[in-house]
């Protein structure tokens, strides 16, 4: 049969075809690659493993369930970032430490998602270790932006964002640690949850900042949001910092925000931020308004430090989360070496990228006798300070609108430079990692010079539902060309330049 | 100026745990490399840990027998240093916030008893195995094995209480039986279940500051604990004696040449960068699991021992090896209930029975199997009674420990008869008299002492199946009756 229709179909459409049975579960996956990768792939460079006999494996696999015609996600091909561990294909975080590493164990996510019927069709591009906000820190290379391809798709998740933007798979699984799946999926104009911390269960997901890290998903459509959160989340035994108890119910992101309020905090964008995201915060304000919202108006400071503490708290645990990383027992190894201690220095400053040893060369010396104090406590303190605010903030309303990141997708090169100003772009994003709380991205059509434009909503933990109802609403009311006015309807591509 | 030695110990317990500490693989050991292996021990990417009940339950137990305070919430903590047997190049433990803290252990010394005082105990997790150099080919190679990595430990610090390398050897001694006694550690030290380190310094006796410490690795024994601690003092009594300074430093025992070799110096002292694992929650101990846990615990040996002295006025010494293990002092009490004499039965128990085991390779438990207390009681009220003569109750406890039945059976089967009556006796009393006139002679001029040979002689007519206490008085008897020659 024609694959027509498939590749841009949303996951919950695709899913009803193939639990009805009028669609093959490899036509499903294969669609992808047929379609929109063929056209896309070489030049965006969004996936760094795939394998036909590998994908055709899983497809057999989902169509051998015995329950795929119950499954919320039968037959689904999904995008997962390099660093969550897959049996299938290798898991390297795109760094040369981890060249054909191959996990013996799925992530337990990953386990979930094939439970629910999903095939894993690829595995995305990021930065070495989920460490940046441009992709490009990646040893295989730079993903590019589909909708501009001179301009980098975000990161650390380029790679799944950009994927499931082309239309190579309608979801796409990243990592969050400090907004490496909302301001990718911001930079790629498709949804990204960041769920409450401790709602998807990290086990098999290589830890950057254990205490930040959270995976998160990627979807055209408010609604896959939805359905692959109820598939995925809930309490995990291989995981002790999972919440206990189920996860919240978010079967309900059609019903409105009616009554709802949201806070609208622009001190915080009133300067250092480009006028066009300026904007695309004015129309969704606006867009939830008419949807029956109210804007409740107040200052907001994240914490002046946020972007401080963040980096002391992410780059610290990160030291010590890499400590793994030897050349001993997987990976790349250094193998002319005399001694084993010099093992360790040839395998780590060859295998680790520049960024990657920045941040441990950082975090080694947060923790180091005599700065401990000075450095890691102090930050731990900030972050208490911070998710106090967020509380505040949060007995105003019942979420929160800001940007994803002050700009709008920036061009390959400009910031690889300068490492602070790549922290900067961040400043909006990782106030909901230190508080442990839900963040969403939400398309908002494009900028006057074709680019992405998109806004972020917060809500208090276990707030999914809530900000998956706003998402919707900005989706089917959003003064935008491009996002679909009917959940069914095609999107429509970026065009080539 | 005279000197003292100012000794802590740091203690690793093994915990014989079914699981891990912080996976499902098994604890146990003897399986071939890297076979009780998974991403979690094994540190690879993603795995993540979470803590086994069942050892911080046994860490309660220990904190709870040595009078810690067991905190309700404490801290697991990320130590790090490179190595290859520790996959992760951190290890989990717990830093500023362990599980126990205080506490004492109170051991029997031949001065008295003394309690001391402890700093902490707290849960980690222990490396893997390494094996080198080894050949392979023209290259020298290391190998690991990672069924040790994340076996469950007890880290328990001593405060600087001790003064003797002999104190040490009896706290480890007195340790090591509480460990086993709560089941929660083989506590073999040659096995690696028990581990000890040692600070030492020495200073002007008197005075209360410590002195620069050495740390001593790698004592594999209690006598290596003594044999090194007193080689430490030596080496720096005599660099203090001589004028000199002692460098900070970790030190290694070889037991086989009775020697301490530099392992590294203070410049080499490690930064571990401490901070608590972003993993695993705070621990939390809520009241229910520790009351819950202090209702389980057993009498502690010490108690036990007190009470034997108490009840049967057995000395010190009786009570305490009689207390040494469970099995042991339950089977003592369920003879004892049985009605036997309590040294008669403790002299039997501390010799005789713990002989058979060593022997044997037994544990009490096969013992008691075989030799039940109510057979153990029959025998004992035999032996009382004297109605078995000294080298005979041997032998029939040898037969005991291999074939059923009581005493009476054994001998029947055996075809021993016990000439114990003065019928069956008094002809062989009487025979020995007359072979032995010059003998009898002394005695009756008063020499008493020459009735040990008579009855020698005796006994030795008997076939050694008559009780000397008999022969003695039948002796004294016919002896008696006789009239002194003039």
């Amino acid at each position: 049969m024609s694959r027509d229709g498939l590749w841009n179909s949303s996951a919950a459409a695709l899913a009803e075809r193939v639990r009805a049975g009028t669609v093959e579960v490899d036509a499903a996956v294969e669609s992808g690659w047929e379609g929109p990768a063929a056209a896309w792939e070489e030049e965006v460079h969004a996936i760094v493993h795939h394998d036909r006999a590998a994908r055709a494996a899983g497809a057999a696999a989902a169509a051998a369930l015995t329950t795929l015609s119950n499954e919320p996600l039968a037959g689904v091909p999904v995008v997962v970032k390099d660093n969550l561990c897959t049996v299938d294909y290798p898991t390297t975080c795109a760094s040369r430490i981890l060249k054909g590493y191959r996990a013996p164990y799925d992530a337990t996510v990953i386990r979930r998602l094939r439970a629910a019927g999903a095939v894993v069709t690829g595995k995305g591009n990021m930065d070495e270790f989920a460490m940046g906000s441009s992709t490009e820190f990646s040893c295989y290379g730079p993903t590019r932006n589909p909708h501009d391809l001179r301009c980098v798709p975000g990161g650390s998740s380029g790679g799944p964002a950009a994927a499931v933007a082309y239309g190579l798979a309608p979801l796409g699984l990243g990592s969050d640690t400090g907004g490496s799946v909302r301001q990718p999926a911001a930079f790629c104009g498709v949804f990204g949850l960041k769920p409450t911390y401790g709602r998807l269960s990290r086990y098999g997901l290589v830890a950057f900042g254990s205490s930040l890290d959270q995976v998160g998903l990627f979807a055209r459509h408010a609604g896959d949001v939805a359905i692959a959160y109820g598939a995925l989340a809930g309490p995990d035994p291989y995981d002790a910092t999972t919440r206990l108890g189920p996860a919240p119910d978010v079967s309900g992101w059609e019903s409105g925000v009616k009554g709802l309020r949201f806070g609208w905090p622009d001190n915080l964008w009133r300067a250092g931020v480009e006028a066009e995201v300026v904007a695309g915060l004015e129309e969704a304000a606006a867009a939830l308004e008419r949807a029956g919202a109210e804007r409740v108006r107040f200052e907001f400071l994240p914490g002046e430090y946020a972007v401080a503490t963040y980096y002391l708290v992410a780059t610290a645990e990160a030291s010590s989360n890499l400590a793994r990383f030897d050349g001993v027992r997987y990976g790349a190894r250094h193998d002319d070496s005399p001694d084993v201690r010099s093992l360790y220095v040839r395998t780590r400053s060859e295998g680790f990228g520049v960024e990657v040893q920045r941040r441990i060369l950082l975090g080694t010396y947060a923790l180091s006798a005599g700065y401990y104090d000075a450095y890691y406590l102090t930050a731990q303190r900030a972050r208490t300070r911070i998710r106090r605010e967020y509380e505040e903030a949060f007995r105003r309303c019942d979420f929160m609108l800001l940007p994803v990141a002050p700009t709008l997708p920036f061009r390959l090169g400009e910031k690889t430079e300068d490492p602070l100003a790549m922290y900067l772009s961040d400043i909006f994003t990782i106030g909901v990692n230190l508080a442990g709380i839900p963040g969403l991205s939400v398309p908002m059509g494009r900028s006057s010079s074709g680019l992405p434009r998109a806004v972020q909503l917060l809500a208090p933990e276990d707030g999914e539902p809530v900000l998956l109802r706003a998402g919707r609403a900005l989706e089917v009311r959003g003064k935008v060309a491009r996002l679909p006015r009917a959940y069914e309807a095609e999107v429509a591509w970026p065009s080539k330049r | 100026m005279a000197l003292e030695a100012v000794i802590g110990l740091e203690c690793h317990i093994q915990l014989t745990t079914r699981a891990k500490m912080f996976c499902g693989c098994p604890a146990g050991f003897g399986a071939a490399p890297n076979t009780q292996v998974c991403p979690v021990c094994l540190g690879l990417p993603g795995a993540l840990p979470r803590a086994n009940r069942a050892a911080i339950d046994a860490a309660i137990r220990l904190g709870l027998a040595l009078g810690c305070t067991v905190r309700e919430t404490s801290v697991f903590a990320r130590k790090h240093y490179f190595y290859p047997d520790m996959p992760k190049n951190y290890q989990i433990t717990q830093y500023d916030r362990p599980l126990c803290e205080g506490g004492a252990l109170p051991v029997r010394l031949e001065s008295g008893e003394r309690a001391f005082a402890l700093t902490r105990v707290h849960v980690e997790e222990d490396t893997g195995k390494s094996f080198h150099p080894e050949r392979l080919g023209d290259r020298r190679v290391s190998r690991v094995d990672f069924n040790r990595a994340g076996v469950p430990l007890l880290e328990l610090v001593t405060q600087p209480v001790f003064h003797e390398a002999a104190e040490c050897a009896a706290f480890l001694t007195t340790l090591r039986r509480l460990v086993r006694w709560l089941e929660i550690s083989g506590g073999d030290m040659e096995k690696g279940q028990l581990r000890c380190d040692a600070n030492v310094s020495l200073r002007p006796a008197g005075t209360t500051g410590l002195g620069t410490k050495t740390e001593l690795k790698n004592l594999n024994s209690i006598r290596g604990v003594e044999r090194g601690i007193t080689a430490e003092i030596a080496r720096q009594r005599a660099v203090l004696e001589s004028g000199g300074r002692i460098e900070q430093a970790t030190l290694l025992y070889d037991a086989d040449h009775d020697k301490l070799a530099v392992m590294r110096s203070k410049e080499h002292a490690h930064d571990y960068r401490y901070f608590p694992d972003p993993d695993l929650p705070l621990l939390q101990v809520e009241k229910a699991w520790l009351e819950e846990t202090r209702e389980r615990l057993p009498k502690l040996p010490w108690e036990v021992a007190a009470g034997l002295e108490q009840r049967f006025g057995l000395p010190a010494y009786d009570a305490a090896v009689l207390a040494e293990d469970r099995e042991r002092w339950r089977h003592f009490e369920d003879v004892m209930a049985l009605g036997a004499d309590a040294k008669t039965a403790s002299n039997w128990i501390m010799t005789e029975v713990l002989r058979v085991l060593k022997e044997r390779g037994w544990e009490m438990a096969a013992w008691s199997a075989q030799v039940p207390p109510a057979r153990l009681a029959e025998f004992l009220a035999r032996v009382a009674a004297r109605e078995l003569p000294g080298p005979l109750a041997k032998q029939v406890f040898a037969w005991m420990a291999d074939e059923p039945g009581d005493v009476a059976a054994l001998l029947e089967r055996h075809g021993v008869r016990v000439q114990s009556s003065s019928e069956d006796l008094v002809p062989l009393v009487r025979a020995v008299i007359e072979e032995n006139p010059g003998p009898v002679t002394q005695y009756l001029a008063g020499k008493t002492a020459t009735l040990g040979f008579l009855v020698g002689q005796v006994m030795k007519k008997s076939g050694g199946q008559a009780v000397p206490q008999t022969v003695r008085e039948l002796l004294e008897r016919e002896l008696a009756n006789r009239p002194a020659k003039a």
